[in-house]
């Protein structure tokens, strides 16, 4: 036996894995957005309109992941006219670049000039793996309290945009929205906040502003 | 259970480095793991008993976590201090504005091999 000195990162592999999809999808002028959040925040609810209002001017493909069923894929088909196909992570957390590469494979990215990845309600795992995507989102909904970028600090470091849902619900809760701004741009500052409600509509259109906008520029 | 991944990334990492430096067996493989990096050596290691015995190359491999300490910068009063016990907090000036300096760590040392 013989030391190999190896040095490292465990996520190395993954990391690229992750890069390399990324150069695919600008050679194939494909946008991937990475949506994560909690469990119940809202993901499926959020994108229903958000797909409906991309599809006025893109082709919209979105990958449900989930450890077991296929109900989001299901509302997303029932309820928008985009592609969808659901993936199963057998028992895993979250998803990483190489389950992300197959997802789209699957889901065929040559007609597709935005795909939303849905990714496993978790606010842990998935922010440890670079599934390739463009830009990355998350979602936290008012019940979830005000105090979880400081008790989960990895996800809000990695995203992109951070969409607060649910604020129709905001006079029910002990939810204070500066010091949840206050507490996620310490830990990234230059998050882009969208508070909005996928319920009533308040607050969708900035959210839909940046995602296009995000979108032109990587497809240009 | 983000643990099974990391495992599955680790030994595609082994398989190419094994490759490079033509070893066929690997007896151990050492990692360094940060306090604070969000991975729990225990669930690690079972990971590792089940994944092993999938390829020729692991199966008999023992994996050892060496764990480094989290420490936290203050940039207030630019003192340093043990995360894990205080958090976020620094516990001379009270200030919040602190990072963390090491203890993020997930990454391969060495391996043995023939």
């Amino acid at each position: 036996m013989k030391v190999i000195e190896v040095k490292r990162s465990i996520f190395e592999n993954n990391d690229k894995d992750a890069a390399s999809l990324r150069e695919q999808l600008k050679g194939e002028k494909t946008f991937l957005l990475n949506l994560m959040s909690s469990p119940g925040s809202g993901k499926t609810s959020t994108l229903v309109p958000t797909v409906n209002e991309l599809l006025k001017d893109y082709r919209v493909g979105v990958m449900e992941a989930d450890i077991d069923s296929d109900v989001d894929a299901w509302t997303i088909a029932d309820k928008t006219a985009a592609k969808v196909v659901q993936l199963h992570t057998g028992g895993m957390c979250h998803l990483d670049a190489d389950m992300t590469r197959q997802g789209l494979k699957e889901l065929g990215t040559e007609d597709v000039d935005i795909a939303i990845l849905e990714n496993v309600g978790n606010l842990v795992c998935p922010a440890e793996f670079d599934t390739g995507a463009v830009k990355n989102a998350m979602i936290l909904s008012v019940p979830e309290g005000h105090d979880k970028p400081l008790k989960y600090p990895l996800i809000f470091t990695v995203c992109d945009a951070l969409i607060i849902n649910k604020i129709d619900v905001l006079p029910y809760f002990d939810f204070d929205m500066d010091k949840v701004k206050e507490y996620a741009w310490k830990r990234n500052p230059n998050l882009k906040i969208f508070p909005i409600s996928a319920k009533t509509g308040e607050g969708m259109e900035a959210w839909y502003s940046w995602l296009k906008e995000e979108a032109d520029k990587w497809m240009k | 259970m983000h643990e099974l991944g990391i495992i599955i990334h680790i030994s595609k990492t082994l398989k190419e480095v094994a490759e490079e430096n033509e070893v066929t067996k690997i007896g151990s493989v050492t990692l360094e793991i940060g306090e604070v990096s969000g991975i729990v050596p225990e669930y690690l290691l079972d990971c590792w008993d089940y994944y092993r015995k999938k390829s020729d190359l692991l199966s008999e491999s023992e994996l050892r976590i060496e764990t480094l300490p989290a420490v936290t910068m203050c940039e207030n009063c630019k003192k340093t201090y043990p995360t894990v016990k205080f958090g976020r907090q620094c516990p001379y000036c009270k200030s919040d504005d602190t990072y963390l300096l090491t203890g993020n760590e997930c990454s391969i040392k060495e391996m043995e091999a023939c």
